[in-house]
């Protein structure tokens, strides 16, 4: 039995906030499940993967993208399945076209969209404050703190949606998806039995035509309205109110703000407002918060998101109140907090002689080795490295070669020896700016793309590559799995587990010769036979594809056992 | 500090951080501690620095400053040394001295520093210092790959922590798969007594 199936209701586990997220949407009876990996995200899409095999009344699939998994998810809750989604912070970027409208036309059963955002760049290419989308499309939002409130608020996530007839987003950050804490667990929904939903038609309401559209829009502000009512009630909005000094803060940081107010011994004096829902803000309960008090300091990660809207309430309501936050030089607009950084400026606030902890000396310690993270020992992509490294060494081309890469293991191609990424900014990037540099360069172009990658967002840039006649050599890395995201199923792979062997296999050699593209396939750890094969395509320099077909060691150590 | 404890784990990716937190997180569960910890999950590939940390008693944040850790737990020397301006100046550490040489290294790209000497002043730096040889250890008791739970043993064996011998068995039963918890009970025990014995 699947570990999240266990706990009876009441039960208490050690769970992480991403499997807590799980067990919540379990308790709500979610149907229907889509979503793309991304770290800090994946858990919840593996989870779901993994338990949809042993429910009968769950279905999950990993979609080719984000947008499609949006989009399947949004087709489902307007079918009546409750459904979910969830993606990392940039994922959202992707699923951001139909997301956008999706609020728009909104949904019948309720649908959860979680995004995890990641302060720091513990594993991605920005760090974006995805609470931002919540405001430009009108959607509520909740924001967990802990294990234990991720489960809770996922649960009420979908009774909210269905309320509101609302997608509405759960945001966690690295520090909430991958900490593990206490969770009391509550009852599983029947799953049994897959029953089919039914969608009702209704051009009035599924189709944004323009006249619909602008209807819908007043539509979406109507329920932004009593979204926003809502919150100012919500029992994840409290608020305590002691002296004139008082912090506002939400996410990971109320652990932060908690500890620190007990460390300061301020327990009587701080005034609190914890909020949770977020999004439509609770412009009421936060006047009457600020009411009174002197200062406030706003504790926040990432942007000053929560600072700007209570700067609008002291504006609106004539406050007196000073807002102490990012603009004031308070807390950082980047990175993550931690606790410390959380007290000294609370201590600040509170205009209290404080000096951070001292810790012991270091001074003696010298220079220590880096330890990035490498290509694991044997791993296929380092052996397609070496070999078109070996072929434009030959052609005199290896320095002056522009590497355009894309996201997956393989960017650790960047990494001496290898060097051979040279520009990159987010999935799919590598084709499409080896289109770009093919018009603006005059020099060779070797890019590189996973397969994983490749589905998820290369294709449109390599129909464009051949239709504009783009020149460039497209080298797709298919290691039959996403590895960096914990070896998800790739719809290329044949080395694939049980439940999904009824599914076609797509060969992304077969579609790009079906394009009339130059391709040819290796095996790369045959050094000699992929060069000699590799040899034409790279030193035509036109447009031609390479597919280095190898399992990614890992995934085939994991395969077998 | 009588009213929590933190404990920073660091090591390197593939010699089972995640697993040696969950055992003691769940250690702390069943002494009926709060607990609550972090992990930072990184990527899928092996060799880059992992860390851990957990939080129990009346601490709620996931997550340790520097000079906040009571605990230090490194699977690797070089990674205790990087990882020092974490601690209280009075905290406890427990040191794995077996070397894991990073890539950069063997490319003759970084020098790794000579140990002895870091180690010996290590020692004078937090007196509460316990180094053993986690590998020698955990081969002893049957794999090299049980080191994690070598120095679980040994945070056991230090007493720093208020959990019961008992609640960490216990918590092993609990994590480890039946097939791998003799192999674990060994390396538990043989940490557990190589700290007794140098206490
Ligand atoms: C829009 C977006 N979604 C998800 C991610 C997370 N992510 C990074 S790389 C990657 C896929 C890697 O798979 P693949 O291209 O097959 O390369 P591999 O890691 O297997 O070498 C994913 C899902 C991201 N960075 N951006
Ligand atoms: S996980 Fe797989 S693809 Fe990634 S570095 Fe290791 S072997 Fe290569």
């Amino acid at each position: 039995m699947h570990p999240l199936l266990a706990p009876k209701e009441g039960e208490r586990r050690l769970l992480l906030g991403n499997e807590a997220i799980v067990r919540g949407a379990l308790e709500a009876g979610v149907r229907v499940g889509a979503a793309y990996p991304g770290t800090p995200s994946s858990e919840i899409g593996n989870h779901l993967f993994a338990l949809s095999q042993e429910l009968s009344g769950l279905y999950f699939e990993f979609s080719v993208n984000e947008k499609v998994a949006m989009e399947v998810a949004a087709a489902a809750a307007a079918s009546g399945l409750r459904s979910l989604t969830c993606m990392k912070h940039v994922g959202l970027n992707v699923a951001a076209d139909p997301f956008l409208t999706l609020a728009y036309v909104g949904v019948k059963a309720g649908m959860v969209v979680v995004t995890a955002d990641d302060p720091s760049c513990h594993s991605s290419q920005n760090e974006q404050d995805n609470r931002y989308y919540a405001r430009l499309s009108g959607v509520p939002m909740l924001e967990p703190a802990t294990p234990e409130e991720a489960r809770a608020m996922t649960l009420y996530a979908f009774e909210l949606s269905e309320r509101l007839e609302l997608p509405v987003i759960l945001r966690t950050t690295t520090r909430v998806s991958h900490a593990r804490g206490v969770v009391t667990c509550g009852k599983l929904a029947d799953y049994t039995l897959f029953e089919k939903g039914r969608f009702e038609k209704d051009l009035k309401r599924w189709i944004p035509v323009p006249a619909v559209a602008r209807e819908r829009h007043r539509v979406l502000l109507e329920k932004a309205h009593e979204a926003e009512e809502l919150a100012a009630r919500s029992e994840w909005n409290r608020m305590v109110k002691r002296g004139p000094v008082g912090v506002v803060v939400s996410g990971v940081s109320v652990n932060y703000v908690l500890d620190a107010v007990k460390e300061l011994g301020l327990e009587d004096e701080l005034s609190l407002l914890l909020l949770g829902f977020t999004h439509p803000f609770p412009k009421s309960l936060a006047a009457e918060f600020l009411s009174g008090l002197e200062r406030c300091l706003v504790v926040e990660e990432l942007e000053p998101y929560l600072e700007e809207a209570l700067k609008v309430v002291v504006a609106e309501k004539g406050l007196s109140v000073k807002i102490l936050g990012k603009a004031e030089g308070y807390l950082p607009r980047y990175h993550e907090f931690h606790p410390g950084l959380v007290k000294e400026a609370l201590a600040r606030a509170f205009e209290l002689d404080y000096r951070p902890p001292e810790f012991p000396d270091t001074s003696w310690i010298p220079e220590l080795p880096p330890r990035p993270p490498t290509l694991c020992p044997g791993c296929p992509h380092r052996e397609t490295y070496r070999v078109v490294k070996e072929v434009l060494r030959e052609l005199g081309e290896e320095e002056k070669t522009i590497y355009p890469t894309d996201i997956g293991c393989y960017t650790l191609g960047l990494l001496p020896p290898l060097k051979m990424a040279d520009y990159l900014l987010c999935m799919g990037s590598s084709v499409g700016s080896a289109c770009g540099f093919s018009v603006a360069t005059d020099q060779r172009i070797v890019a590189f793309i996973g397969d994983s990658t490749f589905f998820h967002a290369g294709i449109p840039p390599l129909i464009n590559a051949l239709y504009q006649g783009h020149r460039f050599t497209l080298v797709v890395l298919d290691n039959e799995t996403t590895a960096m995201t914990g070896h998800q199923p790739v719809p290329s792979q044949e080395l694939r587990p049980e439940p999904l062997k009824e599914k076609p296999v797509i060969s992304i050699t077969k579609f790009c010769e079906g394009l009339g593209i130059p391709t040819v396939e290796i095996n790369p750890y045959k050094k000699k036979e992929a060069a000699e094969a590799i040899r034409p395509i790279l030193s035509s320099g036109k447009l031609g594809v390479i597919v280095a077909k190898a399992p990614c060691v890992l995934y085939r150590a994991k395969f077998k056992g | 500090m009588a009213q929590g404890f933190r404990i920073l784990a660091v090591g390197v990716g593939g010699q089972g951080i995640l697993l040696f937190s969950r055992v003691l997180g769940e250690a702390a569960l069943v002494e009926g501690y709060a607990v609550a910890m972090s992990e930072v999950h990184g990527m899928a590939q092996r060799g880059g620095v992992v860390e851990s940390n957990i939080v129990l008693g009346e601490v709620r944040s996931p997550y340790i400053s520097p000079g906040e850790a009571d605990v230090l737990v490194a699977l690797e020397p070089v990674e205790a040394l990087r990882a020092l301006f974490r601690c209280r100046k009075e905290a406890t550490a427990i040191v794995s001295t077996d070397p894991v040489v990073p890539q950069m290294v063997k490319d003759g790209l970084a020098t790794y520093p000579d140990l002895p000497p870091l180690l010996e002043k290590l020692r004078t730096v937090l007196p509460r210092t316990y180094l053993l040889s986690g590998e020698d250890l955990a081969r002893k008791a049957g794999s090299a790959k049980a080191l994690n739970v070598v120095l679980l043993g040994a945070l056991a064996g230090s007493k720093v922590l208020p959990l019961s011998k008992e609640a960490f068995l216990e918590a092993l039963r609990r994590v480890v798969k039946p097939a791998y918890l003799d192999l674990n009970l060994r390396a538990f025990d043989l940490g557990y007594q190589a700290v007794l014995s140098a206490q």
